[in-house]
This record gives structure tokens, sequence and C-alpha cells, in this order.
């Protein structure tokens, strides 16, 4: 019980004394989470809607896919990405093994099946007549589509949320493909590991409590944004 | 017109656009791209440093040829293979920024585990290794993928155990008679079993005694790290063996004795750094790998390795050997 005390105050020292390291460690965990989360917001929601809303031949194949993506364990894609990402690998011309850059590709492969997945779930439901209704009133394609991604913006906005928040606390893929090496690509989720593996459990907790303050912070925000738009 | 609660609304959403697409943008540009070498590039090997295969062989002060960092290297990313019990024991926090202002090469050190660490070097996906597992060093070298394998340190395993010492081990002094006797008494023990030159040692030992631990009862692997092993240790009153550094890191919390320490050469650990062979593996950076292995056999650097340690915890932890020879350190 007083390691977490322990770890409660260390957890103040560092985000008071505002400590390099944990700051250039947290800015990275946001940068890359919040990068990875927005390219597969992109991709996810496009590709979700489209999956979503149409019909064609291996459809319900490719559901299950994404399904059994939501639930792909992180360190299995991290094992993968790695092995491509190897100097002597098919895409290690690329050389960015070991940075940031890597972790980003290995947490959008992650998030990207969740993000697309409650997608199409959320298009899916709204109800066919909307659908029919929009179009008998003369809305192009495009409108059309717009019209129905904000029909659908509390379920996307829990998505986004479930997409951070899988990659914002994953540690093996992360661990794999960057290195876990100071300065470079150092995150929360590794330090901690790395922390409690040197037997240093105060920080090893302070750590932890810093990055559940940031999840807490990010999910704040967009939960604020997505129960405001009930209102409108 | 939008209401203001959905200007609101947007406005957040807009802001952490804003926040996301900055943080992107230092990420990338912080991210230095390096050039990668053509294949080709010649490597002049001095003398002292060409071994034959399987040898580590005394260094006399070695005259480098490259210049202090005001000339940059053409490849300037090296990637380092070492232990965790290195990065844990944090004599590298100390060195390789010392080295990166030397020399001007930016080091990419990846913590994985000696067994790993030749792993990747065998694969060429490492330019440099620093590891601890002479068993496993001998047959990399006799392979070609290694070269330029120089002695650096050295330091002992001691066995750490309950204050209660239920297999009686305390002040023995021969390892070997230990293990036989905790396996005897059928005592908890708890291995690495990570393929870690720790893990490495203490199998060597076991084979030693003449018995197979694995799969009785009382031998439990973790498949962790030594801080956590030295926990799970702690928790079941079990022994286990550890590196100095992580086990004086981690007393305070485990409460665990040194049962066993000494000088015997089975307790041995002995560090060295190898340069992964860049003439077959044309990916590697030689001169960046070799620039390394200069350096921890540097007498500055070796100053450095032989003093680390005391004020953190009040002794030494490595002894530096680059002037020794094997003969000098006796078989291990």
């Amino acid at each position: 019980m007083d390691l977490i005390l322990d770890g409660i105050v260390q957890a103040f020292k560092l985000l008071i004394q505002g400590d390099p390291e944990v700051i250039k460690i947290c800015l990275l965990s946001l940068g890359v989470s919040f990068s990875a989360t927005l390219i597969s917001l992109v991709f996810g929601v496009s590709l979700g809607v489209a999956i979503g809303l149409n019909r064609f031949k291996g459809r319900r194949f490719l559901v299950t896919l994404i399904n059994t993506g939501m639930g792909a364990p992180p360190v299995v894609v991290g094992l993968i990405v790695t092995i491509f990402l190897w100097r002597y690998g098919p895409l290690g011309f690329l050389h960015i093994l070991y940075t940031p850059a890597a972790m980003v590709v290995a947490q959008c492969i992650i998030s990207l099946p969740i993000i697309m997945g409650f997608t199409l779930a959320s298009v899916q439901q709204i109800d066919p007549k909307l659908r029919l209704q929009i179009q008998a009133l003369g809305a192009s394609r495009g409108q059309m589509l717009w019209l129905l991604v904000k029909e659908s913006r509390l379920p996307l906005l829990a998505a986004v949320m479930a997409g951070f928040g899988a990659i914002i606390s994953e540690v093996g893929a992360s661990m794999m493909v960057g290195g876990n090496i100071l300065g470079q690509t150092r995150v929360l989720t590794t330090a901690i590991v790395m922390e409690n593996s040197k037997g240093e459990f105060a920080v090893a907790i302070a750590l932890s409590i810093i990055l559940m303050i940031l999840v807490y912070a990010v999910n704040l925000v967009l939960t604020v944004v997505q129960q405001r738009s009930r209102l409108s | 017109m939008r209401s203001p609660n959905q200007k609101r609304g947007i406005f957040s959403v807009l802001l952490v656009i804003l926040l996301s697409l900055g943080l992107i943008s230092s990420l990338f540009g912080c991210n230095s791209t390096s050039e990668p070498v053509s294949s080709g590039e010649a490597i002049t090997v001095h003398s002292e440093l060409k071994t034959t295969v399987g040898e580590s062989t005394p260094t006399t002060p070695v005259q480098t040829t490259e210049p202090p960092s005001t000339t940059k290297p053409a490849n300037p990313e090296i990637i380092l293979a070492t232990t965790t019990s290195v990065q844990d024991s944090g004599l590298l926090d100390v060195l390789i920024p010392i080295f990166e202002q030397k020399t001007g090469y930016k080091v990419k050190t990846i913590a994985v585990g000696t067994g790993t660490a030749i792993a990747m070097g065998q694969r060429g996906e490492a330019d440099v290794i620093f590891v601890h597992d002479p068993s496993k060093e001998v047959p990399f070298m006799d392979s070609g993928a290694g070269m330029n394998r120089k002695l650096v340190a050295h330091n002992y395993f001691i066995i750490a155990g309950p204050a209660s010492d239920p297999a009686g081990i305390k002040g023995m002094t021969s390892v070997v008679d230990a293990f036989k006797k905790i396996a005897a008494k059928g005592s908890t023990f708890i291995s690495r079993g990570d393929a870690s030159g720790t893990n490495s040692r203490e199998l060597q030992i076991w084979k030693l005694v003449g018995i197979t631990p694995k799969g009785q009862s009382w031998y439990q692997e973790s498949g962790q790290g030594m801080g956590a092993t030295l926990n799970i240790a702690a928790e079941k009153n079990g022994y286990t063996l550890s590196d100095r550094g992580t086990y004086l890191a981690t007393r305070a919390t485990t409460g665990l004795n040194i049962l066993l320490e000494g000088t015997d050469s089975n307790l041995m650990n002995i560090y060295h750094v190898i340069q992964v062979n860049p003439t077959k593996f044309d990916k590697v950076n030689g001169p960046g790998g070799r620039a390394f292995v200069v350096f921890m056999i540097d007498p500055e650097t070796q100053a450095i390795i032989a003093n680390y340690g005391v004020d953190k915890y009040g002794e030494v932890l490595f002894f530096a050997d680059a002037t020794k020879t094997k003969a000098d350190l006796g078989s291990y």
C-alpha cells in the first residue's frame, strides 16, 4: 500500500518538477497515438461507411475479418510489423524500424479494425428510411454520406475513444517496433514495463498514474464533444 | 446558424485536431532520417583491431583515426543490441551520450537480452552487440557474423535468497555445491528462463551439478527480467542467480539477502563488445560498429566503467578489463 502512496508522491514530483525526460516520454506517447488515431480515423471511417452501406460478394467475410481484427493481439501485430521492417525484411529499405514512425504504423494497424468495425456497425443501424428520405430530398451522394456520418456521431466518437484507448495503452508492439530507446522511442507504457523490470516500482506507479491522467484528459474532451452533440 | 453549444463542440474537436497535427509535425520533425550508406564502402581495419575469429586479443591503447565530432560520419546511425542487465544498471545511460558527443554517431540502444542480441547480430539486424554469454558468443564469432570481439569488463553473479536460508547455503564458496544443496533440499529456485546471459550461466552451473532442473516442482521459470525475477523469488521465499547491480537496486523492496558471493570462476560474468561483420551483411554500419568497439576499450571509457556505481550503490559494479587477456581472468 505504501508503494502506491510512494508512487502517487513520485507522480506529483515528476509532474511539478517538469522532469524533461518524463515530459518527452509523455509527448511522444500522445504524439504517436494521436497520429495513429487520426490516420486510422480517416481510413477507418471512410472504409467503414463504404462497407457498412454497400452490399457486395464476400462482404460478410470481410466484416468477420474486421471484427476479428478488433481483438487481434497487439503484440502479434508488433511482431509481424517488426519482421517486415527489419533491415533485411521486405520493407527494410524504409529504415523506419526503431523510430516513432514505425510505432505509428503498428498502432494504425491495431486501431484501424476497431474504428472500421464500430463505424460500419453504427452506419448500419441508421434507419434505412432516412437514407431514402435524404435521397428523395435531392441530396448528392457526398451530401448523403456526410449527413449519415453526422447522424452516427455518438457511436463514431465512441469508436475514436476505443481506438485511441487501445493504442495509448498497448505495450507489446511499441516495445518491439520502437525498441524503447531513451529519448527516441520511449513511451509511457514501455517506460513503465522497464522501470518495473528494474525494480523501480514507485517510478513505474508514478508513470502509470500520469498515463491514466493523460488518457482521462483526452477522453474528457472527446466525451464532452460526444455528449454535447445530442443537445443540438 | 449554429447554436453556441454546437460552436463549442466543433471548436473542441478542431483544437484536438490542431494539437495532434502539431504533435505529429514535431514527431516527424525530430525524426532524423538516416541516409543509407552504399554497401561498397571500404573499411580500413587497424591492425590492432583485426582479430582471429573466436579470440579476443589484448589491446594496447589504440590510436584511432576517428577525428573528434567535427566531421559527421557518412552513416551516423548505429544499432546497438545489448542486455537488459546492462541497461538496468544505468551504465549505458552514462556511456552512450559521451560516445555520441565524441564521434557524432547516433546510437539506437535496443536492450533485449543476450540471446536476442546475438540472434539480431546473426541476421545483420544490429551493428554492434554488447553481451555477456561467452558460450553463445564463440559460435557467433565462428559463424563469421561477428568480428572484433573485445573484452570490456566483468563482475560476479550472486545467489540471492531469503534470510531464512532453507537450504543452508550461506557462507558457502562454491556455487556448484550451493546449487547441489538447493536441489537436494528441493528449495524453491526461480530461473530467468529467457535465454539471457544470466540464464545461460545458471544453466551451465546446473550442468556442472549434473542434474536437469527443468520440470521439477521446486524449479520455476519466470521468463522475465532480473528485477521481476528477484521479486518473484522474494514472494516465494526462493533462491535465484542474479547480477549484483539489479540485486542492489531492488534490495529495498525485495528484502532478499546475498547468500553466496565471491570470485568463484563459475560466478564470473564477462562482458564483451562484438562488431557485426559488415562484409557478411552489407546493410550493417561497419565504421559505426567499429567506432563503438574502439570507444568501449578506450582507457577513458574504461576508467568510467571502473568507477561506475559508487554514488548510486556505494560500490563499483564492474571491473574494467580491456587491457587483460582471457588468460588473466582464468577460465570462464
